[in-house]
């Protein structure tokens, strides 16, 4: 790392009124963003909200329309190679070679890396140890499993040294427990120094593995801030009740103003900040209703309630309607 | 600059070996760099031979015939292996790394020439088995394999350009069938003579012939007369526009 690069800004990317348009259609339309060094930044967005985009743009796939964009110290416009030589990318769609062995997809990187022979053998060798891969390093890559493939992908973008990492959904359609060991992975880069972009629509991953969680829909970042800050968005939690009878629900949708009606679920959703003593007098004022409770349960706010409320312009209420959201 | 052109030799260098590697561990480089041009000569000598009136014998006539067409063949692999890595994203992850742009094409072009030299070594070797007795010394044979040679790289970048022009392996796969089909409108297995007049004055002043004709005039001592330059030119004229319909398409195709 240089003295300039210190200096010049505590951001391992600045990104400031950068514009993208496909055809008539902004998919980026001014967006400014800070990612600190060292930190996990989740870009969190719908398909096609320009998450991939956003990845591609950083990682100089894609050029800008407009904007600055400073990626490790090297302006992206300017130095496009400088950036490269500091970043990696990991994009959506494993990206490795299946007729190559692991072993040799990771040589076949040290080597456009620059690395030299014996860097390029040691480091395959650490990656392969460090991503489980010693047994199957002599297979052919298309022999792996879905796991695998993810992790030998992840190792592919770690060879050379990155300052800088972009994972582009890196878990999507992985099965629970492999996307359990990425999110590992995942912390053991912070944990070297490295800084990660990741784009998910998973709100559990950005709430898991973020520092900073930016929104994105429209075109434009539409909340940015820490997960906890996010969640402070949204008003609060929720009481959720479903019903046995269409005509109780509305007898206690009028006992409760402020609640959320789903007909179809028969369910009823009742704001509370969750402290004991507004969940004893709502439960009391429910019990007075003397209806048939089906099923009770207590919804404490997370980033999905952030998300919705952020991103779904067609509902008024901060707090989803579940039967439509899932 | 001497530095930035040692490491984007070795980048293509990097990438030559990764083409070939593959190549290697795909089942069809064997049968259509290997198999193929046996059942081609095989096919050409013993089932239609018989019936061709050739002023050589047609196991010779038909050699260079037999060279081209294999590496029309050996082009739709090629093809489809650089539409198999754009669609694929591999392209996407040597992009957003410190790798000489041009290592890419080279890469694919380099070890597709490289396979279609062996594929044509092996169709002359079957055909030496067969019979085929060449006359030629040392310097027309160094020149008929230079001429093939250039030939292989004309189309390799054609065929480069293809794949990068289609959205899928099957559409550059389809797309090298016209590589496939000049062969059979030339002089490569019968001479253009016995055509209909509209169709001989087609088959004369296509790419293919005067390659054939010069080929064949190099290994087999037959007059090469008039054909070697346009057989030259038509190659270096087809490589260029190719590796700059290549380039252009790559650059394009990369900047969205």
């Amino acid at each position: 790392m240089s003295i300039r690069d210190t200096q010049f800004s505590e951001s391992a990317i600045s990104v400031r009124g950068l514009r993208k348009n496909y055809g008539n259609v902004a998919v980026l339309n001014g967006i400014d963003l800070d990612v600190p060094r060292g930190s996990v930044f989740a870009l969190l967005g719908a398909n096609g909200a320009g998450k991939t985009t956003m990845v591609r743009i950083l990682s100089t796939l894609t050029p800008p329309d407009a904007g600055t964009v400073t990626v490790a110290g090297h302006d992206l416009r300017r130095d496009p190679q400088g950036v490269r030589r500091k970043i990696s990318l990991t994009g959506q769609y494993a990206a490795v070679d299946d007729l190559l062995t692991g072993e040799e997809n990771l040589r076949l990187m040290a080597r456009l890396s620059h690395l030299g022979r014996a860097d390029g053998r040691t480091r395959t060798r650490e990656l392969l140890e460090r991503f489980d891969l010693v047994d199957a390093g002599a297979r052919r890559a298309g022999t792996y499993s879905g796991g695998m493939t993810r992790r030998l992908d992840l190792a592919m973008s770690l060879i050379s040294g990155p300052d800088i990492i972009f994972l582009d959904e890196p878990t999507t359609g992985l099965d629970p427990r492999s996307r359990q060991s990425m999110w590992e992975m995942v912390r053991r880069l912070v944990d070297d120094g490295v800084t990660v972009f990741l784009t998910t629509q998973y709100l559990e991953e950005a709430d898991r593995l973020a520092d900073r969680v930016a929104v994105l829909h429209g075109g434009g970042v539409v909340a940015e801030g820490t997960p906890a800050e996010l969640k402070r968005l949204v008003p609060g939690g929720h009481l959720e009740l479903t019903l046995t009878q269409p005509s109780e629900l509305h007898h206690v949708a009028r006992a409760f103003g402020d609640a959320v009606l789903d007909t179809e679920r028969l369910a009823i959703q009742v704001p509370t900040d969750g402290s004991i003593g507004q969940l004893k007098s709502l439960l009391g004022r429910i019990d007075d209703q003397s209806v048939t409770v089906d099923t009770l349960s207590l919804h404490a706010p997370d980033l999905d309630d952030v998300f919705f409320a952020l991103t779904d312009t067609s509902n008024a209420s901060p707090i989803r309607n579940e039967a439509t959201a899932r | 600059m001497i530095t930035g052109i040692r490491s984007a030799v070795d980048d293509a260098a990097a990438m030559t070996g990764r083409s070939l590697t593959r190549m290697l561990r795909t089942p069809e480089t064997m049968i259509m760099g290997v198999a193929l041009p046996v059942m081609l000569l095989l096919l050409f000598v013993y089932v239609f031979g018989g019936a061709m009136q050739t002023r050589t014998g047609y196991l010779d006539y038909v050699v260079p015939g037999i060279i081209l067409l294999c590496a029309g063949f050996g082009s739709s692999q090629t093809a489809v292996s650089v539409t198999g890595d754009m669609v694929h994203g591999i392209v996407d992850r040597f992009r957003s790394m410190p790798v000489a742009r041009s290592a890419f094409l080279f890469g694919h072009v380099v070890s597709s020439v490289a396979r279609n030299l062996v594929t044509s070594l092996v169709v002359i070797g079957v055909a030496v088995i067969m019979g085929f007795r060449p006359t030629a010394g040392p310097m027309q044979w160094l020149g008929a394999l230079a001429l093939i040679a250039l030939f292989i790289l004309a189309i390799s970048w054609l065929a480069a350009a293809l794949g990068l022009v289609a959205d899928s392996e099957e559409a550059a796969n389809g797309f090298t069938f016209l590589l496939l089909f000049l062969p059979y409108v030339s002089s490569a297995f019968v001479p253009t003579d016995t055509m209909p007049s509209w169709l001989h004055g087609f088959a004369e002043n296509q790419p293919v012939t005067p390659v054939i004709e010069t080929v064949r005039g190099l290994l087999l001592g037959t007059p090469v007369g008039d054909t070697a330059l346009p057989a030259v030119s038509w190659c270096a004229g087809i490589a260029a526009v190719g590796a700059v319909w290549a380039i252009t398409s790559f650059t394009r195709k990369t900047a969205r």
